[in-house]
This record gives C-alpha cells, sequence and structure tokens, in this order.
C-alpha cells in the first residue's frame, strides 16, 4: 500500500497511519480508497485486532478531495455515475464505522473535508491541542456538500442546527470550539493523540454509533409535526437565499441534504446525501467555482505567467512614490513581506499620514489578538516616511502611485530615476493609464511597467499587471516576484486604456447608468445586479467610486487613436447628476441618499430627472446586460491581445471587480452558457439594448467552431 | 345542474385566540358539534335527510385533525348514515366546505349536507401543520415562500397605501362592527357557545376594540419587520426586484385579529327543501378558486371574483354587497381599487381586522353575515371571498330567493 501503514501491536490496537506517497498532504483519491477498502477488510477479518487508531504519517491529518480530479469529473461524469463515486467513498466511511471493532481518530494536525468526513465516522475523535489543528467541512465554498457521510454524521451528532451552521458557512473550528461543538471527543497535545486515543480503547469501548442502535431517532426526525423545527427550516431557507442568491446551488443541496436525510434511516440518508453531491458535482457552478478560484489562482500565485529563465528576484529595499490610499496600501503589505520601504510624498508629514495607515491597520490586529505588538514594531520599522528621493538610493524597485496625471506621473518618474540604480525595475501603480505613454518619462522604458492594486490594498489580494510596448520579459518576472512576496494573485495584460480590469469593470457600472438613460426604475437596477450574482449595484458603486472619475477618464481618453475606453450609452445621466451636485457620497449623496444614522436609500428625485419608462424591461434581461456586457467586453479584449489567457481573465473577473464567483468568471461564464448560446444571446441583446452586446467577428468565429476558453475534459 | 339553497346558516361568536379567551376551554370539535346541534334545533331536520358534512380547518392536525367532522357528526347526535369530510385551503376552507357540500348537491350525487369551517386558534399553533411549502428547502426555496404579514406589506408597498391609509381602514372595520352590533345585525345567526355544565362562556365577537381610532392604531409596532430581516426580503426583491425596501405598514391592529369559531352553513336542493319543510333562503350562483402569484400571496381575490362572476354569468354591477375576508387592511383596499368597488359596498358590518379571523372557519362565516345582511337591507346578491394562503383565492356568490 502506497498510501497507508498499518501496525498492529502485542495489545491488539492497530495503527492505520495515513502517509500519502505522492503529495505533501493526505488527499483523497481512487487510490486511497482502494487502499482503505482493503485495510478495513483486513483489520476486521484479523482476530488480533480489537480496536483501530488511525492517524496521519504528515504534519496535517489529511486534507479534502483533490480539486483537480472534482473539476474533471465535474464534466465528465453523468448524474449517475458521480452518484456511484460518491457512493464508494460512503461505503468505505460506513465500513469502517460497521466493521465491529472500536476505531479512534486520532487527529495530529489539521483535518478539513474529506479528512475531517473520515473523523466523523470513526467512534472516538481525539485533536491535537495546537491552533493550526483546525477541523470543518469547507465544502459549501467551492460548490458541493460534504459527502461521504458528512452532512448525515454531523447532523446527528450536534443536532440540525448546529450542524447547519457549520456545514452552510464551511468555516473550520480551533481545537477549543470543536471541543466546544462536541465535534471531537478530546484535546491532547500533538504528540500524544495517538497514546490517548490507545488509552480510549483501553477502555473497551462500544463500535456501536448511536444511529445504527435499534430503535434509533434523530430527535429532528419527526421535524414536519414540530412547528418550531418546520418554521426553523423555512427561515433557514430564507438565510441561504439571502446569503447565496439563487445563483449558488451547494446550499441549498446542503440544507434538503440534512432535512431530508434526518428523516431517512442512516442508509437511505447516506444514498440522499449522494444525490445531491453528484447534482452538485455535475453542475457547472461547482467546476467555474473550484476551477477559477483554486486551480487557477494557486497556479498564477505559482507563477504560471512568469517567463521562464530569469533568475528569482528577493526584494529587500522598494520604494513607494505617492503615501495616498494605495501608496500607503502597498508600503503595509510589502512591509509586511519583510521589505524595506521608502515612503515618499510632497513633504514628510504627508508620507508620515501614508505610514498612519499601517499604524491602524496593524493596531486592529493587535487589538484582536491576532498580532503581537513587537511584531507590529518591527514591521513599522520597515517604513520610512520622508520627501527626500535621495533616500531611493539602493531600492530594488519603485512602485509609483501618485495622482493619475500623466504630466506629473512623468515629473515623478524622472526624479526617481536620477537616484535609482540602473537596475531598478519601476512600477507605476495606474488603474486606467496607458502604460506604454507613461513609459515615456522612463529612461529604462524596458525596466517600466504596470502595477494595478486595488483598493484597500492589504485586503484585495489582485494585483494587475500591465506590460507596456517595451516592457522586457525579465521587469515581467521580477515584477511577478514581488507580487509573489507579497502574497497576491497576480494576471498579466497588455497595454490598453484601462488595462483589462478598469476597461471591463466600466461596462458594469456604465451599464446601470444606460439603464436608467433606458427608463429603468433604479431599484430593479440594483436588485438585478444583485440577484445576478453581483455584491454591488451599479449605482451604489458609482456613489462610492465617484462619477466625476469615469467622466474624466472618458474625457482624456477621448482623443486617443483607437480608444476603446468608451461608453455607449448614460454619459447625460452621469453629467446631470454632477450637475446637480450629486455625484457621488462624498459629495453628501448621488443616486442614494445617506440619511445619518439610517440606512441609504434610493433618492427620491431619479424619478424625476429620469423618468421611469412605462413598460419595463423583465428583470432576466437586466441581469443578462450586466453579465453580457462585461462578459462580451472580455472577449474584446482577448481578441485585441489584452488579455492572452482566459485563467487572467477570469481572475481579475472574480477577484478585481466581483463579478459572481457562479460564473466563474467573465469567460467561464461564456463557456458556461456554451459560446454559441452566448453569441445568440448577446445579438438579441444588441438588438434590444445597443451595440455593446454585439459579439465581435473574433467570438463570432470561435462559436462556429465551437472554441470554448477552455479545454474540453477527454472523455 | 341542479339548483343549490342554502336553508340556514349559524355561527358561533369569536373568542379571542389566547388562554384568556372565553372559548379557550372549548376543543373546536365541540364548537362544530354545539353549531350542528343548532342547525338541527332551528329546523326540527331529520338529519338522515344530509349526505355529507364537511368541515374546513387551516390547522387540521392533533385535535383538529381525523376528519373532525365525522366526529362533530357522531357528537352531536346526527344519523349515523351522514358522512364527514375535512377539506384543508388554508384561510379559504370554511368557503371551500360549503363549495363542496354545494358541488355535491349541483351535480345531483348528494341532495343536502352542511359546510363548514372552525379553528380553535388558541388551542392550536398557527403553522401547526407546517408543510412542504413552507419547510421542505427543495419546495420553499422553489415557492419563494415569505411569511403572509410580509406579502401583505409588498402589496402596501407597490400599491402606495401609507400606515394611515391601513389604520383608517381598519378603524373604519372596527366602527362598522361596534355599530353592527349595537343594532343587533348578527342576531339570526349567533349561537352563544356554552361550557360543560351549560351555562354560555360568550355570546359575542370579545375581540373587538369599539372606539379605535387612527390615533390609537398609529401607536402600534409593524408586526412584520423582522422577518424581512431574516432573508426573507431578498426572496421578495427576487420576485418584485422594483422594490428597493418593503413598506412594514401592517400591525396587530389592522390585521386580521387571532380568534377562535366556528360557522356551518346548510345547504340542500329543492327536493330537499320539499322533505325538510324547509324553506331556502338564497341561491348559490356561483362558486370558484384560483391562484395567483404566490410570494405575494394575497392578490387572487380580484382574480378569482372575475372566475365566480364568469361561472356565474354576472357582471360586477349585479353584485349588491361584498364580503372579502380582511386578512390584512391592504387586500381589501387592493381589491377595492383594482375591482373598482365603492368602500360602502363592501364588509359593511365590520370584519376580521374587528372581530377576528379564525382561520379554516371563516369562509362559512361572513358567507352567512352577508346572507343575514342581504336580508336586512332587501337586496338581492352578494359575493363572498377570501384570499388564501400560498396565493390562492376562493369565492361564492349568493342570490336571494
Amino acid at each position: 500500500m502506497r498510501h497507508i501503514a498499518i501496525e498492529t501491536g502485542a495489545d491488539g490496537v492497530a495503527v492505520l497511519t495515513l502517509n500519502n506517497s505522492d503529495e505533501s498532504m493526505n488527499v483523497v483519491s481512487d487510490d486511497w480508497l482502494g487502499e482503505m477498502d482493503a485495510a478495513i477488510a483486513q483489520l476486521r477479518d484479523d482476530a488480533a485486532v480489537t480496536g483501530v487508531v488511525i492517524t496521519s504519517g504528515k504534519k496535517a491529518f489529511m486534507a479534502g478531495a483533490d480539486l483537480k480530479q472534482m473539476v474533471d469529473a465535474s464534466a465528465r461524469l453523468t448524474k449517475r455515475e458521480a452518484y456511484d463515486f460518491s457512493q464508494q467513498a460512503t461505503a468505505m466511511h460506513r465500513a469502517l464505522e460497521t466493521m465491529g471493532k472500536p476505531v479512534a481518530c486520532a487527529m495530529n494536525g489539521l483535518a478539513l473535508g474529506g479528512g475531517f468526513e473520515l473523523a466523523l465516522a470513526c467512534h472516538y475523535r481525539v485533536l491535537a491541542d495546537d491552533p493550526r489543528a483546525v477541523v470543518g467541512l469547507p465544502e459549501v465554498n467551492v460548490g458541493l456538500l460534504p459527502g461521504s457521510g458528512g452532512t448525515q454524521r454531523l447532523a446527528r451528532m450536534i443536532g440540525v442546527e448546529a450542524a447547519l451552521d457549520l456545514l452552510l458557512t464551511g468555516r473550520s473550528l480551533s481545537p477549543a470550539d470543536a471541543l466546544k461543538a462536541k465535534v471531537v471527543d478530546e484535546l491532547a497535545p500533538a504528540d500524544c493523540v495517538v497514546a490517548a486515543a490507545r488509552a480510549w480503547l483501553a477502555t473497551s469501548p462500544d463500535a456501536v454509533r448511536k444511529w445504527d442502535v435499534k430503535g434509533y431517532a434523530a430527535p429532528e426526525q419527526r421535524m414536519m409535526i414540530i412547528p418550531e423545527v418546520a418554521m426553523g427550516f423555512s427561515v433557514a431557507v430564507a438565510k441561504v437565499a439571502d446569503k447565496a442568491g439563487y445563483n449558488l446551488p451547494a446550499a441549498p443541496a446542503i440544507l434538503s441534504a440534512v432535512f431530508e436525510g434526518i428523516q431517512l434511516p442512516f442508509d437511505k440518508a447516506l444514498s440522499v446525501e449522494s444525490k445531491y453531491f453528484a447534482k452538485l458535482l455535475t453542475d457547472p457552478v461547482a467546476r467555474n467555482i473550484i476551477r477559477t478560484t483554486f486551480i487557477s489562482k494557486q497556479a498564477a500565485e505559482k507563477g504560471a505567467r512568469r517567463p521562464a529563465g530569469v533568475p528569482k528576484a528577493t526584494f529587500t529595499k522598494v520604494g513607494v512614490l505617492g503615501a495616498g490610499m494605495m501608496g500607503a496600501g502597498i508600503a503595509l503589505v510589502a512591509a509586511q513581506a519583510g521589505i524595506d520601504v521608502v515612503l515618499i510624498d510632497r513633504d514628510t508629514a504627508t508620507a508620515s499620514k501614508g505610514k498612519g495607515y499601517s499604524e491602524k491597520v496593524l493596531g486592529k490586529l493587535v487589538a484582536r489578538g491576532t498580532m503581537a505588538g513587537d511584531k507590529v514594531d518591527e514591521i513599522l520599522a520597515r517604513i520610512t516616511p520622508t520627501a527626500d528621493f535621495a533616500l531611493l538610493e539602493g531600492c530594488q524597485m519603485v512602485i509609483e502611485a501618485v495622482f493619475e496625471d500623466v504630466a506629473i506621473k512623468a515629473e515623478t518618474t524622472r526624479k526617481a530615476e536620477a537616484v535609482l540604480p540602473a537596475d531598478a525595475i519601476f512600477a507605476t501603480n495606474t488603474s486606467t493609464l496607458p502604460i506604454t505613454q507613461l513609459a515615456e518619462a522612463s529612461a529604462h522604458p524596458g525596466q517600466f511597467i504596470g502595477t494595478h492594486f486595488f483598493s484597500p490594498v492589504d485586503r484585495m489580494g489582485l494585483v494587475e499587471i500591465i506590460m507596456g510596448k517595451k516592457t522586457a520579459p525579465e521587469t515581467l518576472a521580477k515584477a511577478m516576484d514581488f507580487v509573489a512576496q507579497v502574497r497576491k494573485t497576480p494576471i498579466v495584460v497588455n497595454d490598453s486604456r484601462g488595462f483589462y480590469t478598469s476597461r471591463v469593470f466600466r461596462m458594469m457600472i456604465f451599464e446601470g447608468v444606460a439603464m436608467l438613460e433606458d427608463g429603468v426604475e433604479p431599484a430593479r437596477i440594483e436588485n438585478a445586479a444583485k440577484s445576478a450574482g453581483f455584491p454591488v449595484g451599479p449605482l451604489a458603486l458609482l456613489d462610492e467610486v465617484t462619477m466625476e472619475l469615469p467622466v474624466k477618464i472618458l474625457e482624456d481618453a477621448a482623443g486617443e487613436q483607437g480608444n476603446t475606453y468608451t461608453i455607449e450609452k448614460g454619459m447625460s445621466v452621469l453629467k446631470r447628476m454632477i450637475a446637480l451636485g450629486r455625484g457621488s457620497r462624498k459629495a453628501g449623496g448621488g443616486f442614494y441618499d445617506y440619511p445619518a444614522g439610517a440606512p441609504k436609500h434610493l433618492w427620491k428625485g431619479l424619478a424625476e430627472e429620469f423618468p421611469n419608462a412605462r413598460q419595463q424591461p423583465p428583470h432576466e434581461d437586466l441581469k443578462s446586460r450586466f453579465l453580457y456586457a462585461q462578459a462580451n467586453e472580455t472577449a474584446n479584449c482577448m481578441a485585441e491581445g489584452v488579455i492572452e489567457t482566459a485563467e487572467d481573465g477570469d481572475l481579475g473577473a472574480i477577484y478585481g471587480w466581483g463579478f459572481p464567483a457562479w460564473t466563474g468568471g467573465t469567460l467561464s461564464f461564456i463557456d458556461t452558457i456554451g459560446i454559441a448560446g452566448f453569441v445568440r444571446e448577446a445579438d438579441r441583446l444588441a438588438q434590444l439594448y445597443g451595440a455593446r452586446f454585439a459579439p465581435s467577428a473574433w467570438l463570432r468565429e470561435r462559436a462556429t467552431k465551437s472554441a470554448g476558453f477552455y479545454p474540453s475534459p477527454k472523455l | 345542474m341542479h339548483d343549490v339553497y342554502i336553508y340556514d346558516h349559524v355561527r358561533t361568536p369569536r373568542g379571542r385566540g389566547r388562554p384568556d379567551g372565553s372559548l379557550h376551554e372549548i376543543p373546536a370539535v365541540e364548537l362544530v358539534t354545539q353549531l350542528l346541534e343548532a342547525v338541527r334545533y332551528r329546523s326540527g331536520l331529520d338529519t338522515a335527510l344530509l349526505d355529507d358534512v364537511v368541515i374546513g380547518c387551516a390547522q387540521p392536525v392533533g385535535e383538529q385533525g381525523g376528519v373532525l367532522a365525522r366526529a362533530a357528526v357522531l357528537n352531536a347526535g346526527y344519523s349515523d348514515t351522514v358522512a364527514g369530510q375535512q377539506v384543508h385551503r388554508f384561510c379559504g376552507s370554511g368557503l371551500e366546505a360549503v363549495n363542496n357540500i354545494a358541488g355535491q348537491v349541483a351535480s345531483g350525487m348528494a341532495m343536502a349536507g352542511i359546510g363548514g369551517g372552525v379553528e380553535s386558534m388558541s388551542r392550536t399553533i398557527m403553522g401547526y401543520d407546517s408543510g412542504a411549502w413552507v419547510a421542505d428547502p427543495r419546495v420553499a426555496l422553489n415557492n419563494y415562500y415569505v411569511p403572509q404579514g410580509i406579502g401583505a406589506d409588498l402589496i402596501a408597498t407597490l400599491e402606495g397605501y401609507s400606515r394611515t391609509d391601513v389604520d383608517a381602514y381598519a378603524a373604519e372595520s372596527q366602527r362598522r362592527a361596534a355599530q353592527a352590533w349595537d343594532e343587533d345585525r348578527f342576531a339570526r345567526s349567533i349561537v352563544p357557545v356554552r361550557d360543560v355544565i351549560g351555562e354560555v362562556v360568550l355570546d359575542n365577537d370579545e375581540f373587538r376594540r369599539p372606539g379605535t381610532t387612527v390615533e390609537s392604531l398609529g401607536a402600534l409596532k409593524p408586526a412584520f419587520s423582522g422577518m424581512a430581516g431574516m432573508g426573507f426580503g431578498r426572496v421578495v426583491r427576487e420576485r418584485y426586484p422594483q422594490v428597493e425596501e418593503i413598506d412594514h405598514v401592517h400591525t396587530g391592529g389592522n390585521s386580521s385579529g387571532i380568534v377562535d369559531g366556528s360557522g356551518v352553513v346548510l345547504l340542500g336542493n329543492a327536493e330537499f327543501g320539499k322533505a325538510a319543510g324547509l324553506k331556502p333562503r338564497a341561491r348559490m350562483r356561483s362558486w370558484a378558486s384560483t391562484g395567483s402569484e404566490q410570494t405575494i400571496m394575497l392578490t387572487a381575490p380580484v382574480a378569482v371574483a372575475h372566475k365566480a362572476l364568469k361561472n356565474a354569468g354576472m357582471t360586477k354591477g349585479e353584485i349588491d354587497l361584498w364580503e372579502l375576508n380582511e386578512a390584512f387592511a391592504s387586500v381589501v383596499l387592493r381589491f377595492m381599487n383594482h375591482m373598482e368597488v365603492d368602500h360602502d359596498l363592501i364588509n359593511v358590518n365590520g370584519g376580521a381586522i374587528a372581530m377576528g379571523h379564525p382561520l379554516g372557519a371563516t369562509g362559512a362565516m361572513i358567507l352567512g353575515t352577508v346572507l343575514d345582511e342581504l336580508e336586512r337591507r332587501g337586496l338581492s346578491t352578494a359575493m363572498t371571498l377570501l384570499c388564501v394562503g400560498n396565493g390562492m383565492g376562493t369565492a361564492a356568490i349568493i342570490e336571494r330567493v
């Protein structure tokens, strides 16, 4: 056996050690399941074995399933095959808990997903008393449910309500919380978990779970005639709808698996759980979420787009020019990554104010007890606020984050380069200004690159790296090394007004004002966006980013040759709002009013300014307009070479501007609809609502060849 | 089709649906039993002439379950040949029971029967029978279920009814109910409820609050805003995206009261009248049930009114009086607006806001109430209708003979 080892002692206790030969972590795989089946049969039939301890030879006990395998299975399997796949793992767990010998799980480290499902199938659980040894069932967050009996055992062990809380949030528990929640039976030091498990076995414990005792009924089994329990479910449904909307099928499936399963005998319940698992696994939503938010994200962070052959750079000193919100945030994440930061602004006081942001953020961590005070001092000591460009001497890299103005940026570039070492790279943090144009101010355009961080920098994980026309591959490699060092997710795009993320994000906010110009009731606009899965509606977004900002970008871009940063409809709305002095929340109110001490609400004057059309478009059309406008613009970006890979497009969409996770991103959305179907619907929308929806010739060509953006799985 | 006639109607007074209510000690089956005894006594009825007794109930579980109708038939000492049946159409149950008997008689498969309803809300829990539509996640999510109080508030939001609008309606309901009681307009139908030793425990609708004003109602807190916060608000916006926030105008004071009570109607064909020596009071012109959008839940009265009119071959103008259950003030306001029915012609003696809504019983009660009123005013036709849970509506049109 390659992934497990069994050692039976003279005392009759067999220790089964999980130790995956191929991976650094124990994971659920077909091979492992086969070995477990064989091991369980062997332990069951070996008369010398009186009890079993399951532990791990790795630091962690066990993680969940191999997510790559899940993505592959998602498209390859029929529902029936997915059910069989789930039942196979379920049967192994069931065989373990019914083999007639007590099994104690000695979790020496974290146990998540499939790892914790294994623990739940044992008769006793000991967990290492180590803060890193968290346990939980996070499957809901990847669009799946905890199979192998996870939903059923947890609900019977700790009750439906407590189980649903864990299953629907997917949150993990610290050892102390796990003990309190009764999902583990005992805590012990990591090197004593096996001894503790043995001690329990020495008490000659029962090897029968309570649900296998004749006459067992879960307290909630008769739930439908207990009004409070039934009503509790009706509220749980609404909460799921509120949190997940109607686009994410995992939470409702978990709710149903528990609701239906708790009323059934255990084996029937396991079968129903597998059926819901099969539905989720074969639903494109799970595939979309896993592919983009796990597989593509990890690949990007490991340097999928990094040019090969360039030695890895490690940064020890960088300069940040401009101590405004962006510069202050970049200084913070760099200092946290152990890099010395020279933070420059027009005077030391202003620069110090930028450092103050770090003090504020880190201070909160201390207050919450998640960071020690001396650690904070160490980080803050790395940031030197100054107005003196001379201090940039010796910096390996500069990130410029001054005001979004070509002239100011050019002047800053020249001042910095005068001091910088010749091999330093110069990164400009801009959200829209063309890098090639900004690079004209540089003496070394090959070392000039765009790094578009998102606000607030310490919380937003994405960095959009923009290649200017003259940017050298070495510079890209170094910039990616920096992004990796500050633990962000990079995407790589080519130069154009607004690059990729700002260019497509504009379709979100511009669609909102286009609808308003069309006479759509404002609440319908905001609700349609939320209904499609966006966290915030476009009108609320515009109030936050200010309407002046997109107008300025539009005006700046207007004269450029081949300008792609345009607005088809809605400019009159933006201009009117600005003229009314309602250009933003900052201005005291925009599309919304912000009464003190009460929730914001849509400004009543909107109906007068932009009269509602008598005939309102269907809700589904409004939802589609948001999704299609952005997806189509992403396809345009790919056609023009602004983005080069589907993964970059989708990561940018999800992490850059909050495109709904259920889609897996803008291009994944096109694949989910099917490229031919997408083109058909986009044509319909173009006819009804404007040319921005019309697919490019490039996309039509792809559609005729059914060439989606991700490879079809091998059947 | 045989003509179906109404020969008699009786109801109990309505008791507050709480442990301190006068009917709390009286089980539901006893309320029905006393009414069946009253029907027999008032008409000197040979109960063997009846084919069926159908009793509607919105919580037909526990002591209200197990075909309460048949238990009441035997308990009242009716002929054991009289069958019993339980129907459940939520708040429309009592009227649906009447319509059920009407259908049996019209088809010629039965000669006579009693239809009615009962609900002892003080002795059961609202939502006692739960059901898949609210609790089964797979169903509730697809049904876009929200509690009906939110539906009532949603009607007000969409139609633009202010708190004052709904409170003004409620105050008028109280005023009309007070006047009706002062003038003994319900006297013909009320059967006081007696206890084990035969003493009267209740002889009037004790839920009423005469003297209620818009101002006094204005002090009450919204009843359903908390539920919207539980996530139901999001469900509403999925179905009604034009709504930014629901305006929670309904309170305990402008919604129907929680009460105990029962009502029954004696129906039969002409032959039955002759055999029993009874004169018909009215004819059932038509009856109907229908469905409408379920999240808002309470807007089907308009559609079912049109359906009942069509079934009767009548027009709106031919209806002299309207009786629409006052589940919530907004339900009636919306009906008046959309059907263009004058407030002077609807719920003329007040309704459930003032006197209470014993869920499954109400339909049978208000059918009798409007019949009494037609006779008092010397008018001819009336429509009785109710909004019904999960987006349904039930109606019946009667005409005096």
